[in-house]
């Protein structure tokens, strides 16, 4: 019970301020079929403990009286003890049908409509890739998942290094990404909302900033995301922002980062085509703000020290043409 | 020459440089190891420090990712493999042979050896932190990250080269802690008047002798891979990253139970001698103990529920995990039973014992939450996991670890530990303990991942996180407190006498310290609760011989007599086959020719270690053939 009020406190507080990463937060089927299973388990856990405390203080506050070393004392003691033993297994029974009951449900998607996509995971970046049917269709998101609410979404998820986990408390339970295997599992959300995940994998240097963002949108507004990132990126349409495109094009931009329409088209590192509708960088480290921009492009290790990209010595008039093209890459 | 001197001679502990390198007697042994597991978990507490300096802040700068990481993997090796398997070993080989009533721990030469190779190890590790190239990829170090593709350097050799000194060590330990209780038992110490504590080492070494292999094979796959280009784990040539986690898990969740199970036996010594009053229910605790060390090893795929594995096999983990929670649960209410029906005397080391069921129930429960496959895919990996398995390793082994040290230190030292100082050092550790972990599993459910060096502002886990670090704060003045009471009560303590508990077992029947061969006449068992239980005349045996180191060997069901034998003495090669041992090993992170070359003076060394002798050939001439026999004399 205690137990049981420390988290409303906690679930409290954080639904007030920041319920887009929380297990007790749930916004798909999943997550509320986990977290009622979560409230099942405190209570019975809770109700378990307290029992157990209040047997412990009886125990050490009881007067002692001369009947407690006789044979029927032990022999009573014995009965108690046999009586909780056998009620802590009917516990942890019920505990397990229930569990296994809910899990059943996580296994397969709702309903049909699925749409289907792929999460590759980095060190220590996420790329998200919708198919079509059409390859020049194909979109590639990174660190930004969107999808439609109220269907299930396939996801099949695989690394291109080490292990990831992809979690999204909001939505589902956490998949582990293993390189060299493709790991099928779905998410549905139904109340439209930015969530955040975050990878629970132990990864390496950057593991505690491989975050990243989940919009999910009306249909509508989803397909409409969908053909607006299926567009090659924005041509300059001012001299500062041509000067961008040469510098990036010229520089060492163009070793890693793809940008479609352009002569850029390396994949080591995040495709930048759309990067400035994008809500965060860096793998959700910091808000897409052309300040941050500007000093991820200059030293990124001072922001995510071990990452992959190099600091970049720009002058200051190329950088601000860099930041202008890459904010116009909406 | 009286009896006792004979034995004093006989049983010499040798002096010098080279007699401290030589030693074969388990008292001394055992206080090493004790020592220095106690020295690594200082070492390895002081990184958890420094962890919660970095996470009391958001965005702190206190630690780059780079020394964090490192101060992570250090601390979970450190803790679990040099810090609690080999201090729980160490209290098997102080305690177990005096017991059981022997006078020296089976294979002594072998526990020397095991002590140096564990301490070069241990030495090993702290020198790649000071070094600033410790291990970085987790105490669990799972491939492809510590593979040669990810994590290039040392570093990753480093951890699975530790792996092998510590394994090494801790299976010679077993060996010879099952070796003794088997064999070495006091006459009349029949199977079922065993001391709890004795049965509890006895499953804690079985566990060692089944559960390490598997990690010594994992770790040395990965150095394979690391160093002669094997591909174990490589998904590109037919290999697996699983197989790492399978081989890691198989032996990782029975060591949560190595180091747990040893606990509960200190925990049913200490609730026997404070309620004066045998135990409740001593058939059924045995049975927990037993079950749970099978059950431990069904349950490890609980922590690979988010690598996909098929639905139903999960299931079946999630149903073995739930299991092992009946026997822990039938061990916790025969505790309350025994301290309801007994006269609780509220000294330290009941202290402890009572804060071990309040912390322990709570992570028992914080478990079996943890088996529910749903459940566990939300909070698997966060710090709803850390704060659980602190809540099992804090609450159920180091707790009544303290409250063993409390207890066992006038045996050990001959003085007793304050009682006043040590009430208040309870209650700062319990409520440094709880303050510092119960937020955590907030913090997980608040979506908070394990292993992260910062997180950001806005997560609302700031409260959760500079709450847990200052509860930090009060562990550090608990920990402080112990060892001033500790070192004070070392020089300056009351002295202790024999038994100043009134326990009922072996150990309390000889002096404090007790003298080199432990006992003037190896005592003769008549019930459970020896001491307890000791007719004024008690019997003991007498008439083996006291001029060479003559021990009675004893049947493993019934403890009769079956035979004798001779324990060798003190000698420099077991330290020198763990010298060359340990450069094996060490030249091994290195080139893969340390093997072959390496195991040459390791060889000469065991020959030298092992070449026969006539027996009691350190005394002068054999004398003729005795047999010893049991009689009545007063002790």
């Amino acid at each position: 019970m205690i137990v049981r009020a420390l988290l409303l406190v906690a679930a409290a507080a954080a639904a007030g301020c920041s319920g887009n990463q929380n297990v007790f937060n749930p916004a798909g089927p999943a997550a509320r079929d986990i977290a009622s299973l979560g409230w099942q388990l405190f209570i019975v856990c809770g109700a378990v403990y307290l029992l157990t405390l209040l047997a412990l203080a009886w125990a050490l506050a009881r007067r002692r009286v001369p009947s407690d070393d006789t044979v029927e004392t032990t022999a009573s003691l014995t009965r108690t003890v046999t009586i909780a033993t056998v009620l802590s297994i009917v516990i942890l029974i019920g505990i397990t049908i229930s569990s296994v009951v809910h899990g059943r449900g996580l296994t397969s998607p709702s309903g049909p409509g699925a749409i289907t996509l792929d999460a590759i995971g980095h060190q220590w970046w996420w790329e998200f890739q919708y198919r079509d049917l059409t390859p020049s269709d194909f979109v590639t998101s990174p660190n930004e998942l969107h999808i439609p609410v109220g269907v299930p979404i396939q996801i099949k998820a695989m690394s291109r290094d080490v292990i990831h986990s992809f979690w999204v408390p909001n939505l589902h339970g956490k998949r582990d990404l293993i390189p060299g295997q493709v790991t099928n599992f779905w998410i549905q959300a139904d109340t439209p909302g930015v969530y955040r995940g975050q990878c629970a994998e132990f990864c390496g240097h950057q593991h505690a900033n491989m975050a990243f963002t989940v919009v999910a949108e009306p249909m509508d507004k989803f397909q409409q995301w969908i053909r607006a990132q299926r567009q090659p990126a924005a041509e300059p349409v001012n001299a500062e922002q041509a000067r961008g495109q040469e510098v990036f094009l010229q520089g060492p931009c163009v070793m890693c980062h793809t940008i479609r329409g352009t002569s850029a088209g390396s994949r080591v590192g995040p495709e930048l085509t759309h990067v400035g509708s994008r809500l965060t960088i860096a793998a959700g480290t910091l808000p897409n703000t052309r300040g941050h921009l500007g000093g991820w492009v200059l030293d990124s290790q001072s922001v995510k020290p071990g990452n992959r990209m190099p600091p970049n010595a720009l002058t200051s008039d190329d950088l601000q043409a860099v930041l202008s093209y890459l904010r116009s890459l909406r | 020459m009286t009896d006792a001197e004979l034995l004093e001679r006989t049983w010499y502990v040798p002096r010098g440089v080279l007699g401290w390198l030589s030693v074969a007697d388990h008292r001394t042994i055992g206080k090493r190891y004790l020592v220095t597991a106690f020295a690594f978990f200082l070492f390895a507490g002081v990184l958890a420090g420094l962890m919660r300096i970095q996470l009391a802040v958001p965005n702190n700068r206190f630690l780059g990712p780079d020394l964090y990481n490192q101060i992570f993997t250090v601390h979970g090796t450190m803790m679990m493999f040099l810090f609690a398997v080999p201090v729980m070993e160490a209290m098997g080989i102080y305690l177990v042979p005096l017991m059981v009533g022997a006078r020296n721990i089976a294979f002594p030469r072998l526990n020397t050896y095991s002590y140096f190779v564990f301490l070069c190890g241990g030495v090993m590790l702290v020198a790649t932190m000071l070094l600033n190239t410790a291990p970085d990829v987790g105490w669990f170090s799972y491939v492809p990250l510590a593979g040669p593709d990810y994590t290039p350097g040392k570093r990753a050799d480093f951890w699975a080269q530790l792996i092998t000194f510590t394994e090494v060590a801790a299976l010679a330990v077993a060996v010879e802690l099952v070796a003794t209780i088997f064999k070495l038992r006091a006459p009349g110490m029949t199977l079922n008047r065993i001391p709890l504590f004795v049965w509890s080492i006895l499953v804690m070494s079985f566990m060692v002798i089944f559960a390490m292999p598997a990690v010594v094979t994992g770790s040395s796959f990965l150095l394979m891979d690391r160093l002669v280009g094997t591909h174990f784990y490589n998904p590109a040539e037919g290999g697996d990253p699983l197989l790492f986690q399978h081989l890691f898990w198989f032996f990782g969740h029975p060591e949560v139970y190595i180091i747990f199970i040893p606990a509960l036996g200190m925990v049913s010594s200490i609730i026997t001698t404070f309620t004066q009053r045998p135990i409740f229910g001593y058939t059924a605790l045995v049975l927990a103990l037993i079950a749970t060390g099978f059950i431990g090893f069904g349950l490890w795929v609980h922590h690979m529920f988010a690598t996909g594995l098929p639905q139903l096999g999960l299931h079946y983990f999630t149903a073995a995990s739930i299991v092992i929670a009946i026997p822990s649960g039938v061990q916790i209410f025969c505790w309350i039973a025994s301290l309801w029906r007994g006269r609780p005397r509220f000294e330290t080391p009941l202290l402890f014992v009572i804060g071990f069921i309040i912390i322990f129930v709570l992570g028992g429960l914080s478990g079996v939450t943890l088996a529910s496959v749903p459940f566990d895919l939300q909070v698997h990996d966060t710090y709803y996991v850390v704060a659980h398995f602190h809540y099992v390793l804090i609450g159920g082994a180091v707790f009544p670890l303290i409250g063993g040290v409390y207890y066992w230190f006038p045996k050990i030292t001959g003085r007793m530990m304050d009682n006043t100082v040590g009430i208040v050092n309870f209650v700062v550790l319990f409520v440094g303990f709880n303050v510092t972990f119960f937020p955590m599993h907030q913090a997980g459910l608040m979506g908070m991942p394990r292993r992260v060096y910062t997180y950001p502002a806005d997560m609302g886990w700031n409260t959760v996180n500079l709450i847990s670090s200052l509860g930090a704060l009060l562990l550090v003045i608990g920990g402080a407190m112990l060892i001033y009471n500790m070192v004070t009560s070392y020089l300056w303590g009351a002295v202790a006498g024999d038994n100043p508990w009134n326990a009922d077992t072996l150990e309390w029947g000889t002096t404090s310290p007790p003298p080199v061969y432990n006992f003037l006449y190896p005592p003769v068992v008549e019930g459970r609760h020896a001491l307890w239980e000791r007719t004024a005349a008690a019997p003991v045996v007498t008439g083996g011989r006291l001029d060479c180191r003559e021990c009675l060997v004893t049947d493993v069901m019934d403890g009769e007599p079956s035979n004798k034998t001779e324990f060798p003495g003190p000698t420099i090669w077991p330290f020198v086959a763990a010298i060359f041992t340990s450069i094996m090993f060490i030249g091994s992170i290195f080139t893969a020719w340390a093997v072959p070359i390496g195991t040459v003076p390791i060889a000469i060394a065991l020959i030298l270690w092992f070449w026969p002798h006539a027996p009691g050939h350190d005394i002068g001439a054999p004398e003729e053939e005795s047999t010893p026999v049991v009689e009545a004399r007063a002790s």
